[in-house]
């Protein structure tokens, strides 16, 4: 007769207490949500390889051209290319790094470090989480009647002194109204980050004597900083990658001949035209021209890859500071 | 013993909270400060004013005959009619949610319960770098890839932009939305409901189905319902697929090509390089930004609803 241990019971034990059979219905569900997953990556992996493809004719044979090129009438023309999108996107990316940046920042400490839990605070914090909701193509008709259209608001308000300083359908109104755009992104992003920081350092400051500005300055800023700068490259990346509002507010999408230099300041009160905004033109006139088809892919990726290198370094910027601080 | 108070005078306490001059500099920061925050307010009212100024005047003078009922959205020779703009937008939502609930709901679910943190730690970057394609990208996507090699499969035509070709765009463009904001609300269950599911013999999939998702069930909505209003305001996959360019003829069908709210606003702008044309088409213009505006609003604010629920459950 065989000896029977006490692991011998216990794993008959184990096995009458494990359900009947495999479990079928479970491990379906598990393969089917982990394929959604993998399809939804897959999807993008099409995507772009697609526009690799397709716009691969232009990239590898003149790239540089391409990147110096300007809008043409055909395609095969040596001079086409994104230099006049890039000079718009660029300077839509200072506007909002000199007006979004400081604007969100300040408005997000004030909202974490200085404001009271009162009336005037919800109706702001209501405000923004509802300007995060808008479609941007509404705040294209902002940037329409306030920065194209000369305009008066509630009939004593005049605002044609704004209309003068952008130029109308200009760089400046482009950028304007981006910033506003990114506005409320810079603020919760920011907010978080501030709201993150320990209120030991924030005592430990006051407790030496510092003033409430001189402990943001020195404490919460610092602390801050790395959620803060994820926040305002992702903002950036999306104010790169917006065509809405640039339409409404009359980017051109064809015929432009100006080419000005990146450090050319007079060309930001002229008609202008943005990355996003080629790709839009190069795609509708494939019609007419098939070769603008691959135009389009080009200058798709080179859209993509400024907007994905943002996107990119603030997660990962991230997740390193999240990990190091857990 | 009596405690003897240290008697401290107005002079003491004065200098104890620093000198005038930093006091002043620390008010004057604090209203800089809140001059910023109370900026957003101010947006948010020119936003409002702009849509409803220039709405008011199309509301005012438009021959409201011309906007139900038409054969189509016509603004340049002034027909405008919304349905046609209304049935479009629904086609679009519909569709983009049809593709963008499974596929998204599906990676949350992955990702919240499934994945191994190692696993979890390289997909869930991907699908948020995903995020911020932009949408002239899908755009392009939609019209060249999509349209022939999905839509011209299910019975569609591949030539050219439809509906349905933009409305699966969208859906892809909402697809790490749902996502993240289904996972958000799947983490912020707590473990204990998970370990007690267990606990009673649930196995791991009813512990999702049955424990998770019920208790979690306030963010997906809230989800679903941010993504369906951003499906509605997504205007450039719609303006480039959506296969109608500066009118469209009332259509009921996906398969065919017409504009939704956004992208017609977007071609008005557009046709020529200025917003012209007859009589009203100017203040159509803000006047389609308002229904958009307040349709998205409505939603939003929805959404917000069921944020704070799961907010105050947990």
């Amino acid at each position: 007769m065989a000896i029977v241990t006490v692991g011998d019971v216990a794993r008959k034990n184990a096995q009458t207490l494990q359900g009947a059979g495999r479990d079928v219905g479970g491990t379906i569900f598990r393969i089917a949500v982990a394929g959604t997953l993998y399809v939804s990556l897959l999807i993008i992996g099409v995507l772009i390889f697609d526009v690799l493809f397709d716009g691969w004719d232009q990239l590898s044979t003149r790239l540089g051209g391409f990147l110096s090129g300007t809008l043409r009438s055909r395609s095969i023309d040596d001079k086409l290319g994104v230099h006049q999108g890039l000079y718009g996107s660029f300077w839509i990316a200072a506007f909002v790094a000199i007006i979004a940046f400081p604007t969100g920042i300040a408005a997000a400490i004030y909202l974490e470090e200085y404001a009271n839990q009162n009336r005037t605070t919800r109706f702001i914090e209501l405000a923004i989480r509802n300007l995060s909701g808008v479609p941007s193509v509404v705040y294209g008709l902002l940037g329409l009647f306030l920065f194209v259209e000369k305009n008066t608001i509630l009939g004593f308000i005049g605002l044609g002194w704004l209309v003068d300083l952008t130029g109308g359908p200009t760089p400046i109104s482009a950028g304007l109204t981006l910033a506003i755009l990114v506005l409320p992104i810079v603020i919760i992003t920011s907010q978080e980050a501030i709201r993150a920081v320990p209120s030991g350092l924030k005592e430990g400051a006051y407790g030496v004597g510092a003033t409430k500005s001189e402990m943001i300055r020195t404490q919460v800023l610092p602390y801050a900083a790395p959620g803060i700068l994820t926040g305002t490259l992702l903002s950036m990346s999306r104010a790169i990658g917006e065509a809405a509002p640039l339409i409404l507010i009359g980017a051109i999408s064809g015929g432009l001949t100006a080419n000005p230099s990146f450090v050319d300041v007079t060309a930001l009160q002229d008609r202008f035209t943005a990355l996003p905004i080629l790709i839009v033109t190069w795609v509708s006139q494939r019609g007419r021209d098939e070769g603008f088809a691959t135009a389009a892919a080009a200058a798709i990726v080179v859209l993509l890859v400024v907007v994905l290198l943002l996107n990119m370094t603030a997660i990962l910027l991230r997740n390193r500071f999240e990990k190091k601080r857990g | 013993m009596t405690v003897t108070h240290m008697p401290h005078s107005d002079a003491e306490l004065g200098s104890l909270s620093g000198s005038p001059r930093r006091l002043r500099r620390e008010a004057i920061i604090k209203q800089v400060l809140f001059g910023a925050a109370i900026f957003s307010v101010v947006v948010s009212f020119l936003i409002v004013y702009a849509l409803l100024s220039e709405a008011w005047i199309f509301m005012r003078d438009i021959d409201w005959s011309t906007t139900w009922g038409q054969i189509g959205w016509f603004p340049r020779r002034g027909i405008y009619d919304v349905p046609t703009l209304l049935v479009a937008t629904f086609w679009v939502t519909i569709v983009a949610m049809v593709v963008a609930t499974p596929l998204g709901l599906g990676a949350a679910v992955y990702l919240a319960e499934y994945a191994r943190p190692g696993v979890r730690k390289i997909l869930k970057p991907i699908l948020e770098i995903l995020a911020g394609i932009p949408s002239v990208v899908l755009g392009f996507f939609a019209l060249l890839w999509i349209a022939p090699n999905v839509v011209a499969n299910l019975g569609g035509e591949g030539g050219r932009g439809s509906i349905l070709a933009a409305g699966i765009g969208v859906g892809i463009l909402t697809i790490p939305l749902i996502a993240s904001i289904s996972e958000d609300a799947m983490k912020a269950v707590p473990d204990a409901l998970r370990e007690a599911s267990a606990g009673m013999g649930a196995r791991k999939v009813t512990t999702v189905l049955r424990v998770v998702l019920p208790a979690a069930i306030s963010g997906l909505a809230a989800a679903m319902i941010v993504a369906v209003s951003r499906a509605m305001g997504e205007t450039m996959v719609v303006f480039m697929a959506g296969g109608a360019a500066d009118a469209a003829i009332f259509t009921s069908s996906p398969y065919d090509g017409s504009l939704t709210m956004t992208a017609a606003m977007a071609s008005l702008a557009s046709g020529t390089d200025n917003v012209v044309g007859e009589g009203l088409t100017f203040q159509s213009l803000f006047f389609v930004g308002l229904l958009l505006f307040l349709i998205t609003l409505a939603l939003n604010m929805l959404a917000n609803f069921f944020v704070r629920r799961i907010r105050e459950q947990y």
